[in-house]
């Protein structure tokens, strides 16, 4: 199958390495991934913050660029931004007075799935160690992000991919319907709450002793892990596409200086160099470190 | 919009008045409420508890999402209809002994209820707990005209003594634990000693003593209504304690406030909220009292009875049509249980007497986006959709919230009037109409960010630049490493978050030079699998509401 890739702002401009994720998984069950370049956003940012007419020419430009591509279907490693494509962009382009768009923006919705719904109804993958080779020896919990779960209602599917790999060690989520408080622009507008809730499920995740907390919108796992790091928080969090593409032979690295950027060639394990994260933190200079891939 | 027009003395729709302002902005009153410590404990502990009795009742019903959506399209049925139904009404009460009087607002319910219980002669009134009153701040207004009004709700007695505001629809004192409330009941009751102990079933047995002598004693009472049957003129109480049953038959007197929106067309339609209110709202099969009278009935119960049909904002709200589904609400006050920004906050930090989701949607379209600091309300949420998913009469609260933000940003925070009351050419073709539309606007902060992300956003190409100075923000030491034109990246973040240095390049960017390497991604992985592939299965629906 001929797969269009919607990487989401997030993920393109901060977490790469989860589109890259995203690609070695559909690669290595034979299908080939297409990246149609006129991409930008799914307007929600604009939406949520009641800018609909500043979204409108966002979702013109999402409409145009995957109505010219050519594939069969599209897929995004995020399950807000998946929902905002069927529940906010034909109402943008309504608001808008645009008709047409509407009924466009409708039809490339019906065709974008989330990438557990992909995998899950429409490759049939519910085995990650078997059909995907995905292995990853941890203890990991999972947070089902709102919009995933009310909206698109994915159910257990990343869940349940997710306790299918490999090695994996999978413990259940107190509260974990509870909302983690980013909410876009929510987390700026209303700083004290979104920390508030933030640290509620951090203590959720703390308490189930797990070495990370994964889930499937990028844009949470920042904002979680982002509170957890300025907490010193021991455990991190990674997005589920990265757990599904770690294998045995090319496994994800959860120790070391955090590092976002797609690793190069020469870097590839098994022996990676040491590379500091940032000026301010310099690389151990005894033994090498891999960077780590997890927030 | 065409019906507007309501069965009243109405020429345009109104605007709220009385309790439905946030004084100070959200964020601000959200700071100081979540300093208190153990108001949130107790608002945590109360509101998972009902959630989760909640959630075991609701799912013991197999119609569940049937008796939602028949509770939802009968609500859109009364306001399609409203002016018909609320002349019907206004008959059957009156051919049934009772006096209909109409209040647009609070002050006009306000003087009615004053001066009915004024033509009496007495100057105590008990009272059934009810968010009417509390809306226009009734007990306030008697209290300046020398009335004393007692609340006979336990929880609302508590808030009374406690001189202290309700923060819950439902369990107005959610904020105090049981050994706060022996305190008040303490100072504020002279008949109860150190004797009293904080056990529940000994703060109610003194309440019900201090309460029992005004029964008796008392004639006129004054209550809210949850239901107004259109075809019989009846009115109902749905309550727990009894009190609200005490209240409605012992006085002479019975003066009921009722917003004009608590209409159901026929007594038939009670089956489908008299099952959906109290699974809501207490988490109970059954709530142990629903009161029903229908006017007067010679020698039983008051005799002289009167309801007050409150506009107060709500014509405002219908005549939005993407707003007004707010007016289906039954006040079950299971949104705020579920709210993760009510449960940190409290019920105090929206300033009004609805609070939570529904509040936040509910306040500033009775009072105008532009009044006060209600406009901070729509922004209280973080969009999560738990309240949408649990609403017995499914209103889409986070897409209204979406629209009042949208209306927030038109009206420029309050500067401008809304979309609809900007003069149009054809209304207002003069220089001052010309004038008025062309106000000046300076753009704020956030307006700039938005018109900036727009233009980034809209093109792959300009991501693919914008994204060329990701390198830049690695060599930025420090924490506030944020990429303004990302979704929620922006002011406050860095406050609480760290932020990781970003990637050297974007995946759009890498992309354009790796695309073709699939064959050594596949090996370096371990090799290909290969899946066959079921019958394409039907995309998860997206469409339907919960
Ligand atoms: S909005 Fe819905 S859930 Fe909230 S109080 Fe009203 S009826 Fe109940």
């Amino acid at each position: 199958m001929r797969i269009a890739l919607f990487a989401t702002c997030i993920v393109d401009a901060l977490y790469p390495r989860v589109a890259l994720a995203t690609v070695r998984i559909l690669e290595r069950l034979g299908h080939e991934v297409v990246f149609p370049s006129g991409q930008g956003c799914c307007s929600q940012m604009h939406v949520n913050s009641g800018y609909l007419d500043d979204a409108l020419p966002v979702v013109r430009n999402h409409v145009r660029a995957f109505t010219a591509a050519d594939y069969d279907v599209a897929v995004a490693p995020s399950g807000s931004c998946v929902a905002s494509l069927g529940h906010q962009q034909p109402m943008v382009a309504r608001a808008g007075g645009d008709e047409d768009l509407a009924r466009m923006a409708e039809s490339v919705a019906g065709n974008t799935y989330e990438l557990s719904q992909l995998l899950v109804d429409v490759l049939g993958v519910t085995d990650a160690a078997g059909q995907l080779g995905s292995w990853f020896p941890h203890t990991v919990t999972y947070h089902p992000s709102c919009h995933g779960m009310r909206l698109l209602r994915l159910d257990d599917r990343q869940k349940d991919l997710v306790r299918s790999v490999g090695g994996l060690d999978y413990v259940e989520l107190p509260d974990a319907d509870e909302c983690c408080g980013f909410g876009g622009t929510f987390s700026f507008k209303n700083s004290d709450v979104s920390a508030a809730m933030a640290e509620e499920k951090i203590e959720n995740i703390v308490s189930t002793g797990a070495e990370l907390c994964t889930g499937g919108d990028a844009s949470c796992l920042l904002h979680l892990g982002g509170a957890m790091s300025r907490r010193g928080t021991e455990a991190a969090t990674v997005h589920f596409a990265e757990i599904l593409a770690s294998t045995q032979q090319n496994p994800l690295e959860i120790s070391g200086p955090v590092e976002l950027s797609i690793p190069s060639p020469s870097s590839r394990r098994p022996c990676p160099p040491a590379r500091p994260s940032t000026p301010s933190t310099p690389a151990p200079t005894t033994a090498p470190t891999a960077d780590r891939g997890v927030l | 919009m065409s019906r507007t027009a309501l069965g009243m003395p109405t020429i345009r729709p109104v605007h709220g008045h009385g309790n439905l302002h946030a004084d100070v902005d959200f964020p601000t009153a959200a700071k100081e409420e979540m300093a208190n410590i153990q108001m949130r404990a107790n608002i945590r502990h109360a509101t998972h508890t009902i959630r989760g009795k909640r959630a075991r009742v609701v799912e013991e019903l197999p119609d569940w999402q049937e008796l939602r959506t028949a509770g939802s399209a009968l609500k859109e049925q009364v306001m399609a209809n409203l002016p018909e139904l609320l002349e019907q009404f206004e008959k059957n009460f009156t051919a049934r002994g009772g006096t209909v009087h109409w209040a647009r607002d609070a002050a006009e319910a306000n003087r009615i209820i004053t001066e009915l219980i004024e033509a009496t002669g007495t100057t105590d009134v008990i009272k059934v707990k009810s968010m009417a009153t509390a809306e226009i701040d009734l007990e306030r207004h008697l209290a300046e005209h020398g009335i004393t009004a007692t609340e006979t709700d336990l929880a609302e007695l508590i808030v009374q003594l406690g001189h202290d505001r309700s923060s819950h629809i439902l369990v107005p004192a959610i904020h105090k634990n049981r050994h706060e409330i022996r305190d008040i009941f303490l100072s504020e009751m002279p008949e109860t000693d150190d004797s009293l102990t904080s056990e529940p079933r000994d703060l109610a047995e003194a309440a019900r003593a201090h309460l029992r002598e005004k029964f008796l004693s008392t004639s006129v009472a004054v209550s809210g209504a949850n239901f107004g049957v259109t075809e019989t003129g009846t009115l109902t109480v749905v309550e727990s304690e009894g009190n609200g049953r005490m209240c409605l038959t012992l006085p002479d007197t019975l003066i009921t406030v009722m917003g004009i929106e608590k209409l159901v067309p026929t007594f038939q339609d009670l089956e489908v909220y008299l099952q959906l209110l109290p699974r809501s709202s207490t988490g109970e099969r059954m709530n142990p009292y629903t009161s029903m009278w229908t006017g007067v009935t010679p020698g039983d119960g008051p005799q002289d009875v009167h309801v007050v049909l409150l506009d107060n904002g709500r014509s405002a709200v219908l005549a939005d049509p993407a707003g007004r589904s707010a007016l289906h609400c039954i006040r079950c006050s299971a949104c705020l249980n579920v709210c993760p920004v009510y449960e940190q906050a409290g019920g105090h930090a929206y300033g009004s007497t609805y609070p939570g989701p529904i509040g936040a949607i509910l306040s500033p379209q009775m009072t105008g986006i532009t009044a006060a600091e209600n406009s901070s309300l729509p922004y209280a949420s973080s969009l999560c959709g738990a309240c949408y998913d649990v609403c017995p009469v499914k209103i889409n609260i986070p897409e209204i919230l979406v629209h009042l933000r949208d209306e927030d940003v038109r009206t420029r925070h309050g500067e401008r009037p809304p979309t609809e009351q900007r003069p149009t050419e054809e209304a207002s073709p003069g220089l001052a109409g010309r004038l008025f539309r062309r106000l000046p606007r300076v753009p704020s902060e956030m307006d700039v960010m938005m018109k900036g992300a727009s233009t980034v956003m809209s093109s792959g190409r300009r991501m693919a630049l914008a994204e060329k100075a990701l390198p830049l923000g690695r060599a930025l030491a420090g924490r506030d490493r944020a990429i303004s034109w990302l979704p929620g990246m922006a002011g406050g973040w860095t406050d609480e978050r760290d932020i990781p240095a970003p990637p050297r390049e974007s995946f759009r960017n890498w992309w354009a030079d790796h695309a073709a390497e699939t064959e050594d991604r596949v090996r370096q992985d371990g090799g290909s699998r290969h899946v066959p592939a079921p019958d394409r299965a039907d995309h998860t629906d997206e469409e339907d509401s919960p």
